[in-house]
């Protein structure tokens, strides 16, 4: 058991989770508690040691699921049995005895579902889902993944590929409609709006656990021919403070939406009380003379005036085309979000044209949901939708470069990818002349930059710094030194 | 507290007993909690029941519970102890008086004498080292001490001892239960994370909601509280600036049973919806998205 601990705690580091050894010993001592045959409590106590971050916890399920399901499942299980239970049970007149040889990895080869056809097997799975009866939808589960994953032995491939193959063939969309207009005709008497809607709920809901029950199901069998050390490897996702802004995924950038405000909270709170804590101000004469009365004329307390704190003014200038756009989108969120903490932000977007957007993100009153709008609204395309930075730089300094003053830091997002027109660097050298300071936020790995028509490094002269800016641990990393 | 609890089962039994409705998490956490003499770093969206989980674990094992609650600026002399010094000043200034009329004593016994017992103002965590009774030590909301703070908190929750400087050093003599709560509005030192044992309370299962619901709001009928939890089920399912705590279902349940209604149609909802939801616009999201506005 511990060396398979130690295999599980390594496999969460390597999805970069910390690890401290104190907590990998706190780990080992608590499942010593733990009844090993009780997996959800045994689960609970490991996880209650080791992820001390609820943004991972997602991370620790799939490495857990891989782990510490492989040992307990049995692929020889009485399936046979189980179906001639049910058939019992449920009167339906679907299973054989063909069903009986068809133990877990062999599914693909051998005679599967002769005489339960596909259509049977939705079928049945549609009255364990009607009945709400979870032990049969269990069953119904590794029949299903038997009959439609087609897994092959030794493939490796993720996951993910039989998992989609046993949805597609289940159809889960017609299942869903079937269900919920099921139930909404077993209403009696006309169904309000809101029942309709909370059948539908209830029914996705339901739909959700299986299909996770799939996805388990999938997982341990490759678990059982891989082994835990390659599976896990498959599917490792990255935290969401590691995705990389330009490569994310839909899934990804769901769970970048969902990361980026409470983030942004915790770095207004730290922000907040940093300039608090910055020292305290001179001595308070009057306050102090005034308490010493209650202690008979002792200064016993002295009393501090608070310190003055100067926030700085920001400057956002954000590239928002294509693939650079959404690192745009989590900077702005994030600066405006830290709104606060500096005494002004004004933000432009642009393509080849720029545009202020300022008064867009502030005038509502949901941030992230302004600046997924700002794309459409916002006047960046001058010609052909293609980033033009000499044009915009030149732009913005004709427009706007009389109000950046000594007090502005300005940022600037992008890759610096110019598609290969002029650079003009030198309205970005004036703009850096009038301003505080000037930074560049590059979205690239530090070794594309200046390949193809990357000209980070023309602009960079001009800058007081230029940063890799991939994910939200470099973000928050910048945007906290800057505040 | 290593043996209060024969197994995560007992505990949650027992919470049941205090009409706390656990989870497997929970019931595990506590469990472990109590085996390995851990503290808990507890967890979750606002009014998922974090504070109440110490409050029952207490009555359930029959200990006390001492409170500390957390704000911005809390410091040592509010969380462990304090000299009372108008006190000292009285007695020193009794002393002048004392001197005067001729009494002879060295300011060593004054020191003495205004350094000791009488003179200590116990704070929450000093209370809860020097109890010799059970008890159990919540420190709630600790996302909203300073880093100082947080520092001192953790230094005592590795020793269960501190040393007054005056008085020596004090040695726990049972090592008490602590929970600390966060509403992750700070992000808590590495150090404390990994002194603690984590648990995240996050909105309850249907299921369990509706126990809640049966457990807390008398007079509910099991079709209402159905309804209750799956209309809070969809909503929490909506993208909304904030979702009902349970918290809010409990009012809103209690609301609908005191005003005597047993099921919820679509103008119910609509005319109550202001007690589940706190925000104009989610109102307004939410009506549309129930199909409450025919
Ligand atoms: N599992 C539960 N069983 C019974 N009651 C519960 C449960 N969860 C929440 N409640 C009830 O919900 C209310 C809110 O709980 P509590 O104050 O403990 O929340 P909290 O998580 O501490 O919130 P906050 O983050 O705002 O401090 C309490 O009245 C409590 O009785
Ligand atoms: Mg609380």
């Amino acid at each position: 058991m511990l060396d398979l601990l130690a295999g599980f705690v390594s496999q969460l580091r390597r999805s970069g989770i910390d690890i401290s050894l104190t907590e990998s010993l706190d780990a080992a001592r608590a499942i010593e508690h733990m009844d090993l045959g009780d997996r959800e409590s045994f689960k609970y106590a490991l996880a209650a040691t080791l992820v001390k971050d609820h943004s991972h916890s997602g991370a620790f399920d799939t490495v857990f699921d891989i782990y510490f399901a492989s040992s307990a499942y049995d692929p020889a299980g009485d399936i046979a049995g189980e179906l001639s239970e049910l058939d019992a049970d449920q009167g339906t007149q679907a299973g054989s005895a063909s069903l009986g040889q068809d133990s877990g990895m062999n599914a693909g080869q051998g005679g599967n579902g002769q005489s339960l056809s596909p259509e049977e097997l939705i079928e049945m799975i549609y009255k364990a889902l009607l009945m709400d009866d979870q032990e049969w939808q269990r069953q119904l589960t590794r029949l299903a993944v038997t009959a439609f994953a087609g897994i092959e032995k030794g493939r490796p491939v993720g996951g993910v590929y039989y998992v989609f193959r046993t949805l597609r063939n289940l159809n889960l969309e017609a299942l869903t409609e079937r269900l919920v207009d099921a139930r909404i005709n077993s209403k009696k008497g006309e169904v309000s709006g809101l029942q309709a809607k909370l059948i539908s709920d209830d029914v996705k809901a339901k739909i959700d656990a299986f299909k996770k029950e799939i996805e388990s199901e999938v997982r341990r069998r490759l678990v059982a021919d891989r082994g835990p050390e390659a599976m896990a490897k498959t599917l490792r996702k990255p935290l969401p403070e590691d995705i990389d802004f330009m490569h994310a995924n839909r899934e990804e950038l769901a769970s970048l939406k969902r990361a980026i405000q409470p983030l942004s909270r915790k770095l207004a709170v730290k922000l907040a009380r940093k300039r608090r804590h910055k020292k305290r101000g001179p001595l308070d004469f009057r306050k102090t003379v005034r308490h010493s009365l209650s202690y008979g004329g002792v200064p016993a307390e002295l009393k501090f005036k608070s310190p003055r704190a100067s926030k700085p003014e920001i400057v956002v200038l954000a590239d928002i085309s294509g693939s650079v756009a959404s690192f745009a989108r989590f900077t702005l969120q994030m600066v405006h979000t830290l709104g606060t903490q500096f005494s002004k932000v004004r933000s432009f977007v642009f393509v080849d044209g720029v545009d202020e957007v300022t008064s867009l993100i502030d005038g509502s009153d949901d941030i992230g949901e302004a600046i997924y709008r700002v794309n459409t609204e916002a006047d960046v395309v001058w010609v052909d939708g293609h980033s033009d930075y000499g044009h915009v730089f030149e732009t913005f300094w004709e427009k706007w470069g009389k109000e950046i003053t000594p007090k502005t830091s300005v940022i600037v997002l992008g890759d610096a990818r110019n598609n290969y027109h002029a650079s003009g660097a030198w309205a970005l050298g004036e703009i850096s002349r009038k301003a505080r300071h000037l930074y560049w936020l590059d979205p690239e790995t530090r070794s594309y930059w200046d390949t193809g028509d990357s000209i980070i490094g023309e602009y960079a002269v001009h800058c007081a710094g230029v940063f890799e800016c991939r994910n939200l641990r470099q973000l928050e990393k910048f945007v906290e030194q800057l505040a | 507290m290593s043996d209060v609890f024969a197994s995560p089962k007992d505990v949650s039994r027992g919470l049941e007993g205090q009409s706390y409705l656990s989870n497997e998490s929970i019931a595990s956490v506590v469990y472990l909690a109590a085996k390995l003499g851990k503290p808990v770093l507890v967890e979750g969206p606002a009014g998922t029941g974090k504070t109440e989980l110490a409050k029952a674990v207490a009555s359930m094992a029959g200990a006390r519970l001492i409170r500390l609650q957390c704000y911005e600026g809390l410091d040592e002399s509010k969380a462990l102890y304090e000299w009372n010094y108008k006190k000292q000043l009285l007695r020193i200034q009794a002393q002048n008086i004392a001197e005067a009329e001729g009494a002879e004593v060295t300011w060593k016994d004054i020191e003495d004498d205004i350094f000791s017992e009488e003179f200590l103002l116990e704070r929450p965590l000093l209370q809860a080292i020097r109890s010799e009774d059970q008890v159990v030590l919540l420190i709630d909301e600790v996302d909203r001490v300073e880093i100082e703070t947080e520092a001192l908190l953790l230094e005592i929750l590795s020793e269960y001892q501190v040393s007054i400087p005056e008085l020596g050093t004090v040695t726990a003599s049972q090592v008490p239960m602590v929970f600390l709560t966060s509403n992750n509005m700070r992000e808590l030192s590495e150090a404390l994370k990994r002194r603690c044992l984590f648990l995240y309370v996050d909105y309850p299962e249907l299921e369990r909601e509706k126990e809640i619901i049966k457990a807390k709001v008398e007079g509910v009928t099991d079709e209402l509280a159905d309804q209750v939890g799956r209309i809070v089920r969809t909503l929490r399912e909506l993208d909304l600036k904030k979702h009902p705590s349970v918290s809010e279902t409990l009012d809103w349940a209690r609301a609908l049973v005191l005003t005597g209604i047993a099921t919820i149609d679509p103008e119910t909802a609509k005319a109550t919806l202001n007690l589940l939801l706190k925000y104009k616009s989610d109102i307004e999201k939410a009506s549309k998205e129930l199909t409450l506005s025919a």
